[in-house]
């Protein structure tokens, strides 16, 4: 196991602002990674959402996430990008702790949400992931109809108002309710792909959580749908905070404002604004990675 | 290294056994596939050919052999006369069916076969009620709560007590279910149904938990996660999403646990008893239809009798009793299987 992660203790508030100081600029591949701390480039205007702090994850003896250290701000797109097996997913999941359902899986360090550490004793995974909505790889509408897929994060959080009018709202603001208004008793599985994903992000939507997450929301999609999910996910910024992990490094630039690169062995290496990280990368490897020279 | 332009050879795969063996293999492997669809043929032209022995005054092969006996005497007249005495009615269908006394042996004699019918519902209604329940739950457990070492523990568990010899169940519900009964119902007789009933749902719920966890099990991981990830209580998941995705498969582990309550016959011939009854009082003794068949198998009724064709009618109607069971759950397990695919 790795000892060499004591340097990204440096990360506090005050230093982190505007640092240019990091000393990547003539790291070589494979060089001396682990002395590159994932520090936090620049304070985020806006407030902080998801702060974590030495955040690590174990699925048994492996180490799929090396500490990190990021401040995610609130309403805007933050892409994490990487290759396969960096731990983008891992780190995704960390914020609903969906990955309390891996038995294997063992969570280090803090991570909090608005202040409390989700992994703290006295917080239920059931209350945060009412905050937190997820959209998933692989649309996974449930099988039952479109007005029950919507509805049932409603009902199970107990949601005392109109109902129907929520779950419109929610189909709109999808923007899949003028294909469906006419079915909404019909499967959520006749749907096709794309309809299906963005079913899915309605529900996600539906009881109105602060956060949203999505894992390759567009990954299975062809290029049509993927372009309105992209389109939704720029609209949905306006209100939610959403975190989108995605291999496809156009769309994290296309739709994030914010963008995290983590890289093989699980290290977020670099995290700023999009469009910094983009056209001048910091790390010598995220550029390789960003250039298309790996990964 | 052959010629390109020669051609691959690709007519033999380097084995060396002559295509004659391979025919011979697979032959062997179609009769042996051929034994069970020939023994249910068998069995479905024996209950048949028993059954109508006792409908009629000759069995199937009884009536083919004298009216063959009359053809070949060149006698048509012979033969029709053979036909109609054979097919006489010994027992009407509707009194079989519908009749309310079952006496077959014993003068006044009558053919209802409605009390074994009763004692037979009776033991599957309440193996039902108890293994229905029971079982969807340890489904249910094994497939979202239970960590890994504790279903190591209970999955054996619950095979072992699927391969119990029914006769131990029956020893089981005479030395211990009986008694406890009595403790609370001193009226209860050694015979009663509810011992009987309680013994066969022990019984069957390895097959209920068994197949619904396996049709638990295949609900894809991501329905569960969609849920979680709206903030769903473990039981919410698994009553809102797993069950309702797997109920064909639930719904079809019902129907073969109940047919196996209908065909139960050790257990209950020891625990119910003997006694043909029409109640709904569980702590009376009762009969089923399979043990009937057990009590003339081995009585001394002589071959031909009306109380030996009575075994192959309520068999035959036992046999149908369990393949209309099967099918439909064929058939519901064929209709919504993968629905969330």
């Amino acid at each position: 196991m790795s000892d060499s992660y004591s340097t990204t203790d440096e990360t506090t508030d005050s230093e982190a602002a505007n640092s240019t100081d990091t000393g990547t600029e003539a790291r070589r591949p494979g060089e001396t990674l682990d002395e590159t701390t994932p520090s936090i480039q620049e304070i985020p205007e806006r407030e902080t959402v998801i702060e974590a702090t030495d955040l690590t994850v174990h699925y048994g003896d492996v180490e799929a996430l090396k500490p990190v250290n990021v401040r995610l701000p609130e309403q805007e797109v933050t892409a994490i990008i990487g290759p396969s097996g960096c731990g983008k997913s891992t780190f995704l999941r960390c914020i609903n702790r969906m990955n309390d359902m891996v038995d294997a899986a063992r969570v280090g360090g803090e991570l909090r949400y608005r202040g409390t550490n989700v992994y703290g004793d006295e917080v239920d995974p059931v209350a945060l992931r009412r905050r937190i909505g997820m959209v998933f790889q692989k649309p996974n509408p449930f099988p039952k109809s479109i007005y029950d897929n919507v509805a049932y994060g409603l009902k199970i959080q107990g949601y005392d108002g109109d109902i129907d009018a929520r779950v419109e709202e929610s189909l709109r603001n999808a923007a899949l309710w003028d294909e469906v208004k006419n079915q909404l008793d019909s499967s959520g599985l006749d749907l096709s792909g794309g309809q299906q994903q963005r079913l899915c992000i309605a529900r996600a939507i539906a009881p109105d959580p602060e956060v949203i997450l999505m894992d390759e929301p567009a990954s299975a999609l062809d290029p049509v749908a993927t372009a309105k999910v992209e389109d939704l996910i720029d609209e949905l910024a306006e209100e939610y905070t959403v975190i989108i992990v995605t291999h496809n490094m156009q769309q994290a630039a296309r739709i994030s404002d914010k963008t995290a690169v983590f890289l093989t062995g699980g290290k977020l290496v670099e995290f700023g604004d999009t469009n910094r990280i983009f056209e001048n990368p910091e790390n010598q490897r995220v550029e390789d990675y960003i250039t298309g020279k790996f990964g | 290294m052959s010629d390109a332009t020669e051609g691959a050879d690709l007519s033999r795969a380097g084995s060396d056994i002559p295509a004659g063996k391979n025919l011979a293999v697979r032959g062997v492997f179609f009769a042996c596939a051929l034994v069970t669809v020939l023994t249910t043929f068998g069995i479905v032209v024996v209950l048949v050919d028993g059954a109508l022995g006792f409908f009629r005054e000759e069995t199937l092969f009884e009536l083919l052999a004298s009216v063959g006996a009359g053809i070949l005497a060149g006698s048509p007249t012979e033969a029709l006369e053979a036909l109609r005495s054979g097919l006489a009615a010994r027992v009407t269908v509707t009194e079989f069916l519908f009749g309310t006394e079952w006496s077959p042996i014993i003068r006044p004699r009558s053919y209802g076969i409605l009390p074994l019918v009763w004692g037979t519902m009776i033991i599957v209604v309440g193996s039902a009620l108890i293994a229905l329940p029971v079982g969807t739950a340890t489904a249910i457990y094994l497939s979202e709560y239970a960590d890994r070492r504790v279903r190591k523990v209970i999955k054996p568990t619950l095979e072992i007590l699927a391969g119990i010899p029914t006769i131990v169940y029956g020893f089981f519900a005479l030395s211990f279910i009986t008694p406890l009964i009595q403790r609370f119902f001193p009226e209860t007789g050694t015979f009663n149904a509810a011992a009987g009933a309680i013994v066969v749902g022990i019984m069957i719920i390895p097959m209920v938990s068994s197949l619904s966890e396996d049709a638990m099990s295949a609900v894809p991981d991501d329905l569960r996660n969609a849920a979680y990830g709206l903030g769903a209580t473990k039981f919410e998941v698994s009553t809102d999403v797993v069950f309702p995705a797997s109920l064909s498969g639930v719904i079809a582990s019902y129907i073969l646990a109940i047919s196996r309550a209908i065909g139960e016959t050790m257990a209950v011939t020891l625990a119910v008893g003997m006694q043909p009854n029409v109640t709904l009082n569980p702590l009376e003794p009762a009969q089923t239809m399979t043990a009937y068949m057990v009590q003339i198998g081995i009585s001394d009724v002589s071959v031909g009798s009306i109380g030996y064709q009575s075994l192959f009618a309520v068999g035959l109607l036992l046999f149908a009793m369990t393949l209309a069971m099967n099918l439909l759950s064929l058939q519901i397990k064929g209709r919504y299987q993968e629905e969330y695919q």
